[in-house]
């Protein structure tokens, strides 16, 4: 293990850290806000002082780097941003408890929008913007963003893959252009336009520019805190759409918004896994409407049920959780389907959660084969996606994280119902759901209207670590907490 | 600039060391993934997998906006196959193709200009010639030739009964009787460029710059008696060893090869008439002293195998055979190897790679760039020429006013027919050759030798 180069990272990561707290620390001076200036004082001085620290430290660090170090470096700069992160909300006061100050922050910048607090505009501008940013720096990864602005001697920097790897959601992770920096860079510049134009789109439609700066943060790191204790259903309903349009297009993979910019728009729309997310999301909206209009009796009409299940539906997929309506209302057949979307998950290379849509095809199509292989035992089938064959250790590799899906959720469930507050089933299970998925709202005690309050500080430990679990997809944080990473041979 | 590698071989990744390390955007085509995999975790390079020469995988590799594509595949027809199929893909690409067959040794002229490449590399045929003038004088361990031949930066090992042992290099004339630098010496595998006062030690590397003309003078003072070489034993037939005998066979040297491929050897017999070849296995000592090699004037091994390369320079040289030469083709422990008598070393895809290398700074640099380049002190330092034009500073101006950057040695200037040494009161003029050595930092033009 390098750990000088790893202190390194993390000496970045801090600096990183105090620079994202920077916009916020000017809207608390902004808005005269003496605990949150304290508050984000005190978090960016102890944050540079730590990396002033560890940069001292690790200042003779070798550059030997392996994919080993990538996924320790990638779990563990992650649990250091959030303990920074947090810091803000524990030393202003405004969340006393620093386990929920932890769980608050965690879910930001794994953009899972589950949130501890019953009145989230008691927070103060300043915190609710720290909290909002947080989903966008956590969207796109705070790991990729150091990949886009380190300087790099240009020997033996084939390191780098490994935390771009490590970060990044999805089965198979490559570079999009031949240079680290500029596929980070690259990354980062249509993240930013995608964001520009989300918050313009929202200004149109009549919303404050606070709230539209907030809103499109959590849009596109799909992560779904609310700046309002009504959540979305405030807004204009054109705003709701802008904010439906822009979850659906931060769901897909950003390597086809890359080919569209060199031209090759024919080459993304053959994307398989594209036709299978619009899709789902389709067939969804359609059932959803439906099955609304089939049993509540009173409606609204069917323009709001359309966009409300429109809405619903992306920010389920994408993993969102923004909500416009009380979901947890609707009809047991609507609440099945949206428990579906929070497994399937956006596309990979998304700033979502989840399984990812790409990976369920691999696992549907894998089983196909060998269902049908039972039967042709000689049969030589191949997997394929989009035309190309899929290499049979990317298959295993996705059977290998299904695995360690189910036993996560299998777990988590169990230690979450050993609670004091003894909560229902559907609540734990979708507590779990929620936060590993990084959704935010599940459903009953924790649903649309509900918050995460209620769990002790040990439930609220085991969700902060499926959170993270979700958004690192499980291999960065198991390898942090394995014994066999931390031996010589 | 944008450059394509096929082919991810040992040509391939050395290229894509060197390459990925002065700040070009690569990728790698190969049609093994692991291959790929191991080296995208080294170097910061994308890489594609499939065949170089379709269509398809050079358009995912970015052909159309490429600058250089350069085809180190394991195959000559795919190299030109490929170079011909971007070059239609994309007219203003350059490219460069290895081609080693000797079928086509002949043909490489034409199919260059058939196929629009920019340059063929050959570097078993490089390495032949490399070969054939060290046998020339078989005292040096290298030589590397600037200023069309009438400079040379030579490899000298310090032998414990050499007369340069424990004298100081401010001394040097006065033993070498002719004018002579030493631009670079490796002592314990470290390279330094040593000042006047630097203590020569037995076992020391030295990269000494002579006129051509003093190399014989050069070795005569340091008592290597010049003794022409007149039988060589050759172990390994491969392509290699074909294109040398026919160097050698041309000098009138005796050539003896011994291969253990039985085929091989009839192809050899056939088609290089005056060369002895034996069927045998060169790992056995008995088989290696029935042919004589105690009595042979140079050994070269130039098999497949590099370690046993390695162990038969290793006897050679415990026989006393007075030149011994090893071809290496990974040369990836040259620091642990150099320790070692076994001679000098040569690296087929160093050769290759430096004439790559110098192609592609030409390429970046349209004026100013270097004329040859050779990696010397196992690639830790490099010896560049360039040629002094209008566009250069400090013209005229005396050395001792000028700054120079760090790591770096002014070693000779030729001018017309004179080879200067320069000290304090020389000065460039236009058309100058200049030669200099650096240790860090890569010079792409003559300017960056400047400070300031």
């Amino acid at each position: 293990m390098n750990y000088k180069m790893m202190i390194r990272i993390h000496a970045w990561i801090l600096v990183l850290a105090s620079a994202f707290m920077l916009p916020a620390l000017l809207i608390t001076i902004a808005t005269k806000d003496a605990p949150a200036i304290r508050g984000f004082g005190c978090s960016i001085a102890i944050a540079l002082v730590a990396a002033g620290v560890m940069a001292f430290i690790a200042r003779n660090a070798e550059r030997r780097f392996y994919a080993r170090e990538g996924l320790v470096a990638t779990g563990m700069a992650w649990i250091v941003l959030s303990l920074v992160g947090a810091l803000p909300f524990y030393i202003s006061g405004r969340i006393p408890n620093f386990v929920d100050a932890f769980f608050e922050i965690v879910s930001g910048f794994t953009t899972t929008g589950a949130s501890v607090l019953s009145d989230v505009e008691a927070l103060g501008k300043g915190l609710l913007y720290w909290r909002s940013f947080s989903h966008w720096v956590g969207g796109m990864g705070v790991l990729v963003f150091f990949l886009a602005i380190i300087p790099t001697n240009g020997r033996n920097d084939g390191y780098m893959l490994h935390i771009l790897r490590a970060e990044s959601p999805g089965p198979s992770v490559n570079k999009i252009v031949p240079k680290m920096r500029e596929t980070a860079g690259i990354l980062y510049i249509m993240y930013c336009v995608l964001t520009v134009l989300d918050i313009i789109f929202l200004i149109i439609a009549k919303m404050p520019v606070f709230d539209a700066f907030c809103i499109a943060f959590g849009t596109a790191g799909t992560g779904g805190f609310c700046i309002l204790n009504s959540g979305m259903a405030t807004y204009t309903p054109f705003a709701q759409n802008v904010t439906t349009v822009f979850m659906l297009l931060f769901g897909v993979n950003f390597s086809i918004y890359y080919l569209m910019i060199m031209r090759r728009v024919r080459q993304a729309m053959k994307d398989e896994e594209l036709h299978v997310y619009f899709l789902i999301v389709l067939t969804s909206i359609v059932l959803i409407a439906f099955n609304i209009f089939r049993y509540t009796p009173q409606t609204e009409g069917l323009e709001p049920t359309i966009r409300h299940a429109a809405f619903q539906v992306a920010a389920i997929i994408t993993t969102t959780g923004y909500s416009t309506v009380d979901f947890d209302l609707w009809p047991s057949f609507s609440k099945a389907i949206l428990l579906c979307l929070m497994f399937v998950g956006a596309s990979a290379g998304s700033t979502g959660g989840g399984i990812k849509v790409s990976r369920v095809m691999l696992l549907v199509r894998n089983l196909r084969r060998n269902a049908h292989q039972i039967f042709h035992p000689h049969e030589i089938r191949i997997v394929r996606m989009n035309g190309q064959r899929v290499p049979e250790q990317t298959i295993f590799n996705v059977n290998g994280y299904l695995a360690g899906y189910v036993i996560i959720v299998i777990v988590s469930f169990l230690l979450l119902s050993l609670d004091k507050g003894n909560f229902s089933m559907t609540t734990n299970f979708s507590a779990v759901m929620a936060t590993f998925n990084n959704i935010g709202p599940g459903f009953d005690a924790v649903g649309p209207t509900q918050n995460f309050s209620a769990y002790s500080d040990f439930s609220t430990i085991v969700m902060c670590l499926d959170m993270l679990l979700g958004r690192l997809e499980i291999f960065p944080i198991l390898a942090l907490f394995s014994l066999s990473t931390y031996k010589r041979s | 600039m944008k450059i394509i590698i096929a082919g991810d071989g040992k040509v391939g990744s050395m290229l894509t060391s060197q390459l990925s390390g002065e700040g070009h955007d690569l990728t790698l085509i190969d049609n093994n993934p692991e291959a790929l995999e191991s080296t995208i975790e080294r170097y910061d390079v994308m890489s594609v997998e499939g065949n170089c020469a379709s269509m398809e995988v050079l358009r995912n590799a970015g052909v159309e906006e490429a600058d250089l594509l350069i085809t180190a595949t394991g195959e000559d027809e795919l190299n030109l196959l490929c170079c011909m199929t971007a070059h239609g893909m994309n007219p203003k690409l350059h490219t460069i193709a290895r081609i080693r067959k000797p079928d086509y040794a002949e043909s490489t002229y034409a199919l260059q200009k058939l196929f629009a490449l920019s340059l063929t590399v050959n570097p078993e045929r490089q390495t032949a010639r490399e070969i054939d003038r060290l046998l020339r004088y078989p005292g040096f361990l290298r030589r590397e030739k600037f200023a069309n031949g009438m400079v040379e930066i030579v490899e000298l090992k310090v032998a414990a009964d050499s007369p340069l042992k424990d004298q100081a290099l401010y001394d040097l004339s006065n033993i070498t009787h002719c004018q002579v630098l030493v631009c670079a010496a490796v002592r314990d595998g470290k390279v330094v460029i040593p000042s006047g006062d630097f203590v020569m030690r037995e076992g020391d590397r030295l990269f000494v710059t002579a006129s051509a003309k003093n190399l014989t003078i050069l070795l005569q003072s340091l008592g290597y008696v010049k003794q022409k070489i007149r039988s060589v034993m050759i172990l390994g037939g491969g392509r290699n060893c074909y294109y040398l005998s026919q160097l050698l066979i041309k000098e009138g040297i005796d050539v003896k090869i011994i291969e253990s491929d039985l085929e091989r050897c009839e192809h050899l017999a056939e088609v290089l008439p005056s060369a002895v070849v034996v069927h045998g296995d060169v790992s056995h000592s008995a088989v290696l002293e029935r042919e004589n090699i105690q009595n042979m004037d140079a050994v070269i091994s130039m098999t497949g195998i590099d370690e046993l390369n390695v162990i038969t320079s290793l006897y050679a040289d415990s026989l006393h055979v007075p030149k011994v030469i090893t071809k290496l083709g990974r040369a990836d422990n040259l620091d642990l190897l150099s320790k070692m008598p076994v001679g000098s070393i040569v690296s087929p895809k160093e050769l290759c790679c430096n004439s790559i290398v110098t192609y592609v700074r030409a390429m970046k640099n349209q004026v100013g760039a270097a004329v040859t380049m050779h990696s010397i002190a196992d690639g830790q330092a490099e010896a560049i020429e360039f040629i002094v034009d209008s566009s250069t500073r400090h013209l005229g101006q005396q050395l001792r006013e000028i700054h120079f950057k760090k790591n770096i040695l002014l070693t000779s200037i030729t001018r017309g027919r004179n080879i200067i040494f320069p000290n304090g009161d020389s000065s460039f003029e236009i058309g100058d050759r200049v030669v200099i050595v650096s240790n860090g930092g890569t010079i792409q033009q003559l300017n960056d030798i400047f400070a300031g």
